[in-house]
């Protein structure tokens, strides 16, 4: 079960209502739960996107993409509109959507009901991965709730306007968080991504014009509306609107989900907001939003947690899970590890990831297992290198930055591995079975 | 009166599919779900399930076949009473998941997706479950378990095995 940690350090927006039950419809209206969305009824779509783009919020699953534009692009025709809520929830290193879930499900029902309102749909999805059963039950409590209030259905709130939602699950499958994937897995499919363009907007789910979005951001929407735009724009940095919850975990003295601006230097986030590395021993890498974000050198940390300012240190701001490994990680072993959750995800439609993240897999095995040839890390680089944008869907990406990242920041630890000089405590104790299947 | 006759699932089971076909845009959308729940059921995938799930969304078995085959969470063999999953991502890597799960394999006397003799326990190295930040994490059946240590697991395997464990439904 989620513990749930404080720092002075933190603006609460989006865990503001968190630890205080209100997963709870009761505890969520006296909490100023249902009034954005009724505001939202009053004022109209316009007006709702305008003060999404005001707040410069910027899409949580991961690339950033500014919401109040995505919701803008979904043309005003009459075919039937989607929300499509994003609950997969399976970067290795993130976990916040789990606590908003756990902590504040009204607060994800009463987003995705302004996220319709301002497309103009009527009905929503939320989908969870399948490993969340018991957040899909709190969930679908919640949604069971909002319908008794009369907030869900026909006539929501005596206003004349319908909007249902439908709560889903998945079955285990990282690559179904990719959007098209999710949408055909949605639709009973196998989750195998779509060919863009027509972007979801245009053609989502069931050929209708769809919005997905990550969980969080939509937990944000309400919130937003509350404060009005540019007061949440203004708790951020530039280009980069208001707070994020960002999940701090590895070695590091206070691990936990914790809600800061954005821009907050990733530093501090790891000396003062986490307690810094574990046991007092020496950081040696920072594995800044996700698996698939390429590591930071601990003397590259003095750098703004936003989109813009992550991309510049080199790296990406990712689904803000900071992963802090210390003097005592083998980078070896750590890149190995990363490739073959990659090599296990892929869903081998496209050569480059299904090969691409098999022979990396293969040359890292041999290099860690002692076998390695001074050409395998050229060759390690050389296989990622021709990756990068080859690929179908993200996926391809997300497995090849963070190699890059490890062989080039870290080729001469790979070079000494394989000249009979380990650095590193090992931890895996066995052979890997992950990717076994 | 249900949708199917003879329905292999409990009437609840049944009733609650007769619903999940109805409530999507498209009836197929309830297929993933469907074969989820009837796993908890049934604890895998029988022939039979297959079968009247199929008839259930007008698929062909095949269509069912093709679909389970891809999400990893869905088996056709039974895993034990209790399965546990252990995480070693990176996350769990760091503080200690690879420890907890030879612990498991010890304890156990199994090895990943194996089944004790007295099928009461399975186990499966798993990648990242969503618990990060309180890692070392696994999962029994759908529980979840975190601020591992091998002490803690002892007690939560035995606590599961004295019929005393928490199972999310
Ligand atoms: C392989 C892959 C996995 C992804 N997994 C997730 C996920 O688990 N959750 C999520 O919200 N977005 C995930 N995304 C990003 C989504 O495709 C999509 O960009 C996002 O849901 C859009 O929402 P946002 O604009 O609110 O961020 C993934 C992308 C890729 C390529
Ligand atoms: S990049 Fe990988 S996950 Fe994406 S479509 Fe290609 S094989 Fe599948
Ligand atoms: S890495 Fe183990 S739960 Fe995320």
């Amino acid at each position: 079960m989620p513990t749930l940690v404080s720092h002075p350090d933190e603006v609460k927006v989006l865990s503001r209502r968190f630890g205080q039950g209100a997963a709870n419809i009761d505890k969520y209206l006296e909490l100023d739960g249902y009034k954005a969305v009724q505001q939202a009824i009053a004022e109209g779509p316009a007006w709702i996107i305008d003060t999404m783009k005001a707040s410069g919020l910027r899409g949580r699953g991961g690339a950033g993409f500014p919401t109040g534009l995505k919701w803008s692009f979904v043309p005003k025709n009459d075919k039937a509109k989607y929300v499509l809520v994003n609950g997969d929830e399976s970067e290795p290193g993130t976990c916040k959507d789990h606590v908003i879930f756990r902590e504040d499900p009204h607060a994800v029902i009463e987003g995705t009901m302004i996220a319709g309102l301002a497309i103009g749909s009527k009905l929503g999805f939320i989908y969870l991965r399948g490993e969340y059963r018991y957040l899909l039950k709190i969930v679908e409590k919640a949604v069971a709730e909002a319908y008794e209030r009369g907030f869900l259905g026909k006539n929501i709130f005596g206003t004349g306007v319908d909007f249902d939602i439908i709560t889903q699950t998945g079955a285990g499958a990282y690559e179904v968080g990719e959007e098209s994937a999710l949408m055909e897995s949605l639709e009973g499919k196998r989750g195998v991504p779509r060919i863009k363009p027509p972007f979801p907007a245009v053609v989502g789910l069931y050929g209708g014009p769809t919005v997905i979005n990550n969980a969080e951001t939509i937990a944000s929407a309400p919130h937003i509306l509350l404060m009005g735009g540019p007061a949440y724009a203004a708790l951020g940095s530039e280009r980069n609107g208001g707070t994020r919850l960002f999940g701090i975990s590895g070695h590091v003295e206070r691990p936990g989900v914790y809600e800061l601006p954005m821009g907050y230097n990733l530093k501090k986030a790891i000396y003062e907001v986490a307690g810094g590395v574990k046991g007092g021993k020496k950081l040696k890498a920072v594995v800044p939003g996700g698996s698939s974000c390429p590591v930071l050198l601990p003397d590259e940390l003095d750098v703004g947690l936003d989109f813009d300012q992550m991309g510049k240190a080199g790296t990406m701001l990712g689904s803000g899970g900071i992963v802090v490994l210390d003097e005592t990680v083998s980078i070896v072993e750590f890149a190995l590890r990363v490739i073959s959750f990659y090599q296990h995800e892929s869903c081998g439609w496209c050569i480059p990831c299904r090969e691409g993240t098999d022979w990396i897999k293969k040359t890292l095995t041999r290099v860690y297992e002692g076998g390695g040839q001074k050409k395998d890390v050229a060759n390690v680089q050389y296989l990622a290198e021709n990756m990068m944008g080859r690929t179908f869907c993200p996926l391809g990406d997300a497995a090849a930055m963070p190699t890059l990242g490890f062989v080039k920041k870290f080729r001469q630890e790979f070079e000494d591995y394989i000249d009979g000089k380990k650095a590193g405590t090992p931890i895996i104790t066995e052979q890997l079975h992950v990717g076994a299947h | 009166m249900s949708a199917i006759q003879n329905s292999i699932f409990t009437p609840e089971t049944a009733a609650r599919f007769d619903k999940l076909a109805t409530i999507y845009p498209m009836k197929r959308s309830a297929l993933v779900p469907m074969l989820l729940y009837a796993q908890d059921e049934l604890g895998y995938i029988s022939e039979p399930a297959i079968t009247e799930i199929a008839k259930r969304l007008d698929l062909f078995d095949l269509d069912v076949r093709n679909v389970m085959s891809y999400y990893s969470m869905l088996r056709t063999k039974p895993a034990g009473k209790y399965n546990i999953q252990v995480c070693t991502n990176i996350s769990c890597m760091l503080r200690g998941g690879y420890e907890i799960l030879d612990h498991c394999k010890a304890k156990l006397g199994i090895g990943h997706k194996e089944v004790t003799a007295d099928k009461m326990f399975s186990l499966e190295e798993v990648e990242c479950i969503g618990a990060c930040c309180w890692a070392p994490a696994m999962q029994v059946n759908y529980n979840f378990h975190d601020d591992l240590t091998t002490v803690k697991v002892d007690d939560i395997i035995e606590q599961y095995r004295q019929g005393l464990g928490k199972d999310v439904k």
